[in-house]
């Protein structure tokens, strides 16, 4: 029976003890033991989370499932976190959020299914080129979105497209524990060859009787294509046999069908036991129509400070704002307002160069920003 | 002595300056794959010579191993200060998005905390590159490099102060950012400064322990020898690095702006003075690396945040373009341009100009300006000096129009 649900660390070893001395890092300063380590053994780091990539399967056209194993600074994970997974691509680190769709006892390893979107900085550069024996970085697992440490007896849980990985890993968690109360899986696929974890699923409910698995494939239009017809609706609970004033529910996917699903739990009143995770890939380019016209709002993480976009640079947006962010030159040379957007699009007022990946490094007095944006200042 | 370079209508400025950010954009698109490979490929020669010195010089009683292991440990700390350390912190390859290669975060092999560089290096030199008074790399406020700092007894020791400040160049630098010429002249007190002094205290001890007691200790009997040799080590590091950034800006030929010139210019205009206060250095592929790309110091003023590598191909195009304008591209080997330096270090040391010594300065167009001396004032601390000087008419025409 399994009762913690995070690997506990393992105790350190000799060699990494040794490493991780004063006297080592004092030898190192400043660069730190990690810089030098690394070159022979890249997945070494005393601090941060790097995993090396055991096996990648390509079982749909369009994904890509990848197990990997982390260093020992990896805490584990609840199923339904996410992880942010680090990889270089074209000389530039990309960071992307996927769920672990494995379970919470799987000695350690990580299970990602990718799915390739078209046009994709990453996504399909991981499907593609991604292969065992890779390093990628790691964060710790995150997220709310995660089973309760006290299982709930009844489950239901609800994913479409690839929203179907967090799910997956809660599956997979309660059958390895042995969970006996009943639980319903309900997927919303385009066809049955996009689901990743088709087999997996089907192996599930074969061998766990408490397990009921719809499916309904949207592309197929009903006819044999799957247990379930059409878009989520109230029916489809019923049909699911869950009783959802007993159950907790959980959803993940297109926020088509979150809406829904939270219209649903909504509208009976049962929202506290409802769980959303929007599975939403950042928008390819969200160009407003008119650039000039400033909308949104910016967060100052690290400050905690907010205020409405009014149009002009980051650095002069912030300063308007009371904060005293580091500047010098304020014409994009001195790199001394260099700072890491966390969210948002913004663009660059010399070249016209529009960045909106999460977590990028940005000059802010040469940037404006077009709609919602977080700095870590 | 700065010579006046022919004059560019706005016109024309504008025109240059647009043919440079063209160049810019273009580098910018395509940094990519080869630039990454580049500095890591860097980054991993540094750490191997430097774990191969350390590591030979815990056998620093044989002779061989000393020398090899002094050589590899002074190439590595030239290789951290200059190609990786300088370039990387001037944000070069901060859209790698590498936290081990990001701008803000890295720290070098120096005693000189690299928050406090970045900002009298990125943007205190880069922003006011040889605007007299502004920019504080000019004799960083202990040498007299410029007509337009005003003679005063002091600077008879110019050449010996050069020659300690190369000496323990990487503690000049640490202090650099302290203005302490400024605190000395009665602008500013030390006690706004107790923070970088601090931090310098910080960085300086590390440095100094792993330096002078840790790595020597570990070499047991050979203590003394490893010492010596991590000594020389930083020596070699600290002339060098002297060396090649006098190189940069105190040639013969290279300009001087005041502050009334500069205001308001455009980017041409901007282009035009980085263009004319810096000197190029000529000379193979591995002295160009050894240099941080130093050597390329024009490529690098016009482009400071573009990775140094990139600089060689982009020279061919600047001088290309510097020649249909008819600006002056300066360029020459180290011994002539260092000894150009040396001699100006031991010229400017005796007051200007001619033999009566009456403190005359020269200005631009070869006038004599008379200069009133004002004894009692130390070091440097230029700022009111330039204001003295009476401007020069044309230049301040092309630049302030502009």
């Amino acid at each position: 029976m399994f009762t913690e649900s995070t690997t506990e660390p393992r105790p350190a070893r000799l060699g990494r003890r040794l490493l991780g001395s004063s006297l080592a890092r004092a030898l190192a300063t400043p660069h730190g033991v990690d810089r030098y380590v690394e070159l022979v053994k890249p997945t070494f780091s005393l601090r941060d989370v790097r995993a090396e990539v055991v096996s990648v399967q390509r079982r749909t056209p369009t994904s890509a499932t990848v197990t990997l194993r982390p260093n020992d600074n990896w805490r584990g994970f609840r199923a339904g976190q996410h992880v942010l997974l680090s990889t270089e691509i074209g000389g530039v680190r990309r960071t992307r959020p996927y769920s672990p769709a494995n379970s919470e006892h799987d000695g350690g390893l990580v299970e990602l299914t990718v799915h390739a979107r078209p046009g994709g900085a990453v996504s399909p550069h991981l499907r593609t080129r991604l292969l065992a024996g890779d390093v990628v970085g790691l964060s710790q697992a995150q997220g709310d979105f995660a089973l309760p440490r006290r299982r709930p007896r009844e489950l239901l849980l609800i994913s479409g497209g690839s929203g179907i990985t967090p799910l997956m890993a809660m599956l997979r968690t309660l059958c390895d524990e042995g969970h006996d109360g009943p639980i319903a899986f309900l997927h919303y696929a385009r066809a049955e060859r996009h689901i990743a974890y088709a087999e997996a699923l089907a192996r599930l409910a074969a061998r766990h009787p408490n397990v009921r698995l719809l499916r309904s494939l949207t592309r197929v239009g009903g006819l044999g294509g799957g247990e379930l017809d059409g878009h989520f609706s109230a029916d489809h609970v019923e049909l699911a046999g869950i009783d959802p004033e007993e159950a907790e529910a959980f959803v993940c996917g297109p926020a088509a069908l979150v809406d829904a699903v939270h219209g649903q739990w909504a509208r009976t009143g049962l929202e506290q036991r409802l769980h959303v995770e929007r599975f939403a890939p950042p928008p390819l380019a969200p160009l407003p129509a008119d650039a000039d016209a400033a909308s949104g709002a910016l967060r100052f993480a690290r400050s905690g400070v907010e205020a409405a976009n009014r149009g002009g640079t980051l650095l002069d947006q912030a300063e308007a704002a009371g904060l005293r962010p580091q500047s010098g030159c304020r014409m994009g040379i001195c790199h001394t307002c260099s700072c890491r957007k966390l969210a948002g699009a913004v663009r660059d007022v010399r070249s016209g160069e529009i960045s909106t990946a999460p977590d990028e490094q940005i000059q802010i007095c040469v940037s404006v920003p077009l709609g919602d944006v977080t700095l870590d200042i | 002595m700065s010579q006046t370079a022919p004059h560019l209508t706005p016109e024309q400025l504008d025109a240059f300056g647009r043919e440079l950010d063209a160049i810019r954009e273009r580098v910018l698109d395509d940094l990519g794959d080869r630039d990454a490979a580049y500095i890591r490929r860097v980054i991993k020669a540094q750490r191997g010579l430097e774990v191969a010195g350390r590591g030979l010089l815990f056998f620093s009683l044989l002779p061989p191993a000393w020398a090899a292991g002094t050589a590899a440990l002074a190439l590595s700390k030239i290789l951290d200060n200059m190609e990786i350390g300088h370039n990387v912190m001037h944000g070069q390859y901060d859209w790698m998005n590498d936290p081990a290669v990001n701008g803000q975060s890295f720290e070098w092999d120096s005693a000189c905390p690299s928050e406090q560089w970045r900002h009298s290096h990125n943007y205190m030199h880069h922003t006011h590159t040889n605007i007299v008074g502004k920019d504080r790399d000019i004799g960083y406020g202990v040498l007299r490099m410029s007509e337009d700092q005003r003679w005063h007894p002091y600077y008879l020791g110019n050449p010996l102060y050069a020659l300690v400040l190369a000496s323990f160049f990487q503690w000049g630098v640490a202090f650099h950012d302290l203005e302490m010429d400024r605190v000395a002249a009665g602008k500013g007190s030390l006690k706004d400064k107790a923070g970088m002094v601090r931090d310098i205290w910080r960085k300086g001890r590390r440095q100094a322990l792993k330096d002078y007691l840790l790595f020597p200790l570990l070499a047991g009997p050979g203590a003394p020898a490893t010492l010596a040799a991590n000594l020389t080590a930083n020596y070699a590091r600290n002339m060098w690095a002297f060396m090649i950034i006098f190189c940069g800006h105190f040639p013969d030929g290279v300009e001087e702006f005041t502050l009334e010139e500069t205001e308001g210019e455009s980017r041409g205009a901007w282009y035009r003075r980085q263009l004319l206060g810096s000197a190029n250095l000529t000379g193979g592929p591995l002295f160009h690396i050894m240099s941080g790309n130093l050597s390329h110091q024009i490529e690098h003023h016009l482009f400071p945040d573009l990775p140094g590598h990139r600089y060689a191909e982009l020279a061919v195009e600047v001088r290309e373009i510097c020649e249909r304008y008819g600006l002056p591209y300066n360029s020459g080997p180290l011994h002539k341009q260092f000894g150009s330096v040396v001699r100006k270090i031991v010229r400017l040391a005796l007051p200007d100009g001619d033999a009566d010594g009456s403190g005359a300065a020269v200005d631009a167009g070869g006038r004599r300006v008379e200069v009133a001396r004002e004894p009692g004032v130390g070091v440097g601390a230029a700022d009111e000096r330039s204001a003295a000087r009476p401007a020069r008419p044309a230049r301040v025409a092309a630049g302030g129009a502009a």
